[in-house]
């Protein structure tokens, strides 16, 4: 019995690394060439310093900023503000996405206002949460809180309205209710689009911090890039587009993972 | 549902010599011995949770009206404990429905259902359902999902000798770690089944639970049924369309189908099964009940009951 699992788990999951390590490798072709591209460019003269650096300045910023302690502090400040919002957006988004998908009551009661508020465009909030919480960092954290609530609240509304009535009828009808039918039907049948829904958030959660960031921030990189832009620091602006689109990928790349893993495991 | 999957898996499983391909079933956990099924159903005693008791159940002027449009009207009927009654009908003519309002899983338009005397109102912790779809968490492994039925509060040891004596049942032993999905739709069924028998229920409500089988697990399911009531009796509503099943398992037939010219489904015919179980399936006297259980489906007798013939074709009983 045991054997068998083992066997008939390991033999695909090798095909898949090995698959996995030319997905890699062919994904990497693009940047490698557009860094090329980049190099020669600046290389040849094309465009001046002040319209494009090269990729060396980008770099040998990089290491001043890192040097002096900055960047590591601005991703970090930027990562845990990620981390605190979405880990409170995608709570809250659950819970009412669990609630309203659940409960006809408040799917009647809730679901209109909440439909309202996400047709607010998001940096419609900010001028509000910078009156209301000033610039610290609970202004930014609720702000990427509120991206990061939508995405799981829709899928979570929806996965729960289309789980199998057949399945929640057997789950009644052998003595569940309540938090443990929850817990045994509902919840492991909507797993897999509520970590589609957690990863549609994160990506959000980037989004939203960056908008935190670039209206009323000291630290971070939404202020990495503000501060550069009015300093017409070009190679820093470069390096903090940069970073954000590895830090962005680098955790949805996480998410992706657990991704796969419930959909194996879940359905 | 793949029959073809079952019938090779089946067959291993019912070979009793073991001629047949090797490593399907490799605990050799097909269906068993009869006499084996027994024994392993009353050694049960420590692992199966105590007091298992039969109940009766009576249906009082029950109908059930969807939508203006009666499905159900005035089934009166009293089942008693340990009674297995087989109920057959057209197909739409409220099977389930009937089975469904005695699980409390549906209420009645009009009438009550009491079981033990007292009224079922909402789920029925009584009674264990399997339905006419296996109805599987397919995120479970099989013994999961059989451990599923265990009665609340059954210990943790307790329970996994229970599902493992229940999976040996069914035959699905060498499929216990194996998701629903891995399985064939027959061995699904099977598996549905022995989630209902976890129970240990005071009224088994069983919908068509052979459907999916194919003619020789289904022989072989349904004398299994047998056993398991005779080791632990409990009373037994069986939905069936197969007329020869209602034959070779109950004590008592009734016969749902609408009266000439009045909406809604009720008890046309009710056949008290002569005979103990196991019953000889080519009998003289079941064909004759055969044949008028087949004409108030409204099927015509051709000339002879078909019965006769088919004696040739169905093997000596005990096999
Ligand atoms: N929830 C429901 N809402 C509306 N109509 C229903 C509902 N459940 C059942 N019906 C109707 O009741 C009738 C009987 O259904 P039921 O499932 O009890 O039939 P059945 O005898 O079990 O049929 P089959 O042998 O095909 O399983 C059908 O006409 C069906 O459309
Ligand atoms: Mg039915």
């Amino acid at each position: 019995m045991v054997d068998t699992d083992v066997s008939r788990s390991r033999t695909p999951q090798r095909s898949l690394s090995s698959r996995s390590w030319a997905v890699i490798l062919g994904g990497a072709i693009l940047p490698v060439l557009i860094i090329a591209a980049w190099q020669l460019t600046t290389a040849l003269g094309v465009f001046t310093i002040a319209q494009l650096p090269s990729p060396e300045m980008v770099w040998t910023a990089a290491v001043d900023l890192f040097d002096r302690g900055l960047l590591t502090l601005d991703v970090a400040i930027s990562t845990q503000r990620v981390i605190i919002g979405f880990v409170i957006g995608a709570a809250l988004g659950l819970g009412a996405g669990a609630l309203v998908g659940l409960s006809r009551a408040s799917d009647i009661l809730l679901a209109p206002t909440i439909g309202a508020l996400r047709a607010v465009p998001s940096l419609a909030w900010v001028p509000l949460l910078l009156l209301w919480l000033k610039i610290g960092e609970e202004s930014k954290i609720t702000l990427i809180a509120i991206g990061a609530f939508f995405p799981v609240y829709t899928t979570v509304t929806g996965a729960l309205r289309h789980v199998d009535r057949q399945l929640v009828e057997a789950g009644r009808a052998f003595g569940l209710r309540g938090v443990r039918l929850f817990t045994t039907v509902q919840l492991p049948a909507v797993i897999p689009s509520v970590i589609s829904g957690l990863r549609l958030a994160l990506a959000q959660a980037w989004l939203f911090l960056v908008a935190a960031e670039l209206l009323g921030a000291s630290m971070g990189l939404g202020f990495l890039l503000s501060d550069s832009g009015t300093n017409g620091r070009l190679d820093r602006i470069l390096l903090a587009i940069i970073m954000l689109a590895v830090l962005g990928k680098l955790s949805d790349a996480l998410i992706g993972l657990l991704e796969k893993w419930a959909a194996r495991r879940w359905s | 549902m793949s029959h073809t999957a079952d019938v090779s898996t089946d067959l291993t499983g019912t070979d009793a010599t073991g001629t047949g391909p090797t490593g399907a079933d490799p605990t050799g956990a097909g269906v068993r011995d009869r006499d084996e099924l027994r024994a392993g159903a009353t050694t049960a005693g420590p692992s199966a949770p105590a007091g298992n008791t039969a109940y009766t159940v009576e249906f009082a002027g029950v109908g059930r009206t969807f939508a203006a449009e009666p499905v159900l009207r005035d089934v009166t009927l009293t089942v008693a404990p340990g009674e297995v009654l087989a109920i057959l009908g057209t197909s739409g003519c409220g099977k389930s429905t009937l089975l469904r309002i005695a699980a409390g899983l549906d209420a009645p338009s009009t009438g009550t259902v009491r079981i033990d005397g007292s009224a079922v109102d909402g789920i029925d912790a009584r009674c264990a359902v399997g339905f006419q779809e296996p109805r599987l968490l397919p995120w479970r492994t099989v013994s999961a999902n059989v451990a599923l039925g265990l009665p609340r509060g059954t210990r943790r040891d307790a329970g996994a000798a229970r599902v493992a004596q229940l999976l040996e049942l069914v035959g699905l032993s060498a499929f216990a770690g194996h998701r629903p999905r891995e399985i064939s739709g027959g061995m699904a069924q099977r598996a549905s089944l022995a989630r209902a028998l976890a129970r240990n229920p005071g009224v088994l409500l069983l919908d068509e639970p052979f459907g999916a089988l194919d003619a020789l697990t289904r022989l072989k399911m349904q004398d299994l049924l047998l056993d398991v009531h005779a080791a632990a009796p409990t009373t037994v509503l069986l939905v069936t369309h197969d007329v020869d099943e209602a034959l070779q398992l109950a004590d008592r037939v009734i016969l749902l189908g609408r009266e000439d010219g009045r909406a809604g489904a009720t008890i046309r015919q009710e056949v008290v099964v002569p005979g103990r179980r196991p019953r000889d399936r080519g009998s003289a006297e079941l064909a004759e009940l055969r044949g008028r259980l087949l004409a108030g489906l409204g099927i015509e007798r051709h000339g002879q009951p078909r019965g006769l013939p088919s004696t040739s074709t169905v093997p000596h009983f005990p096999y």
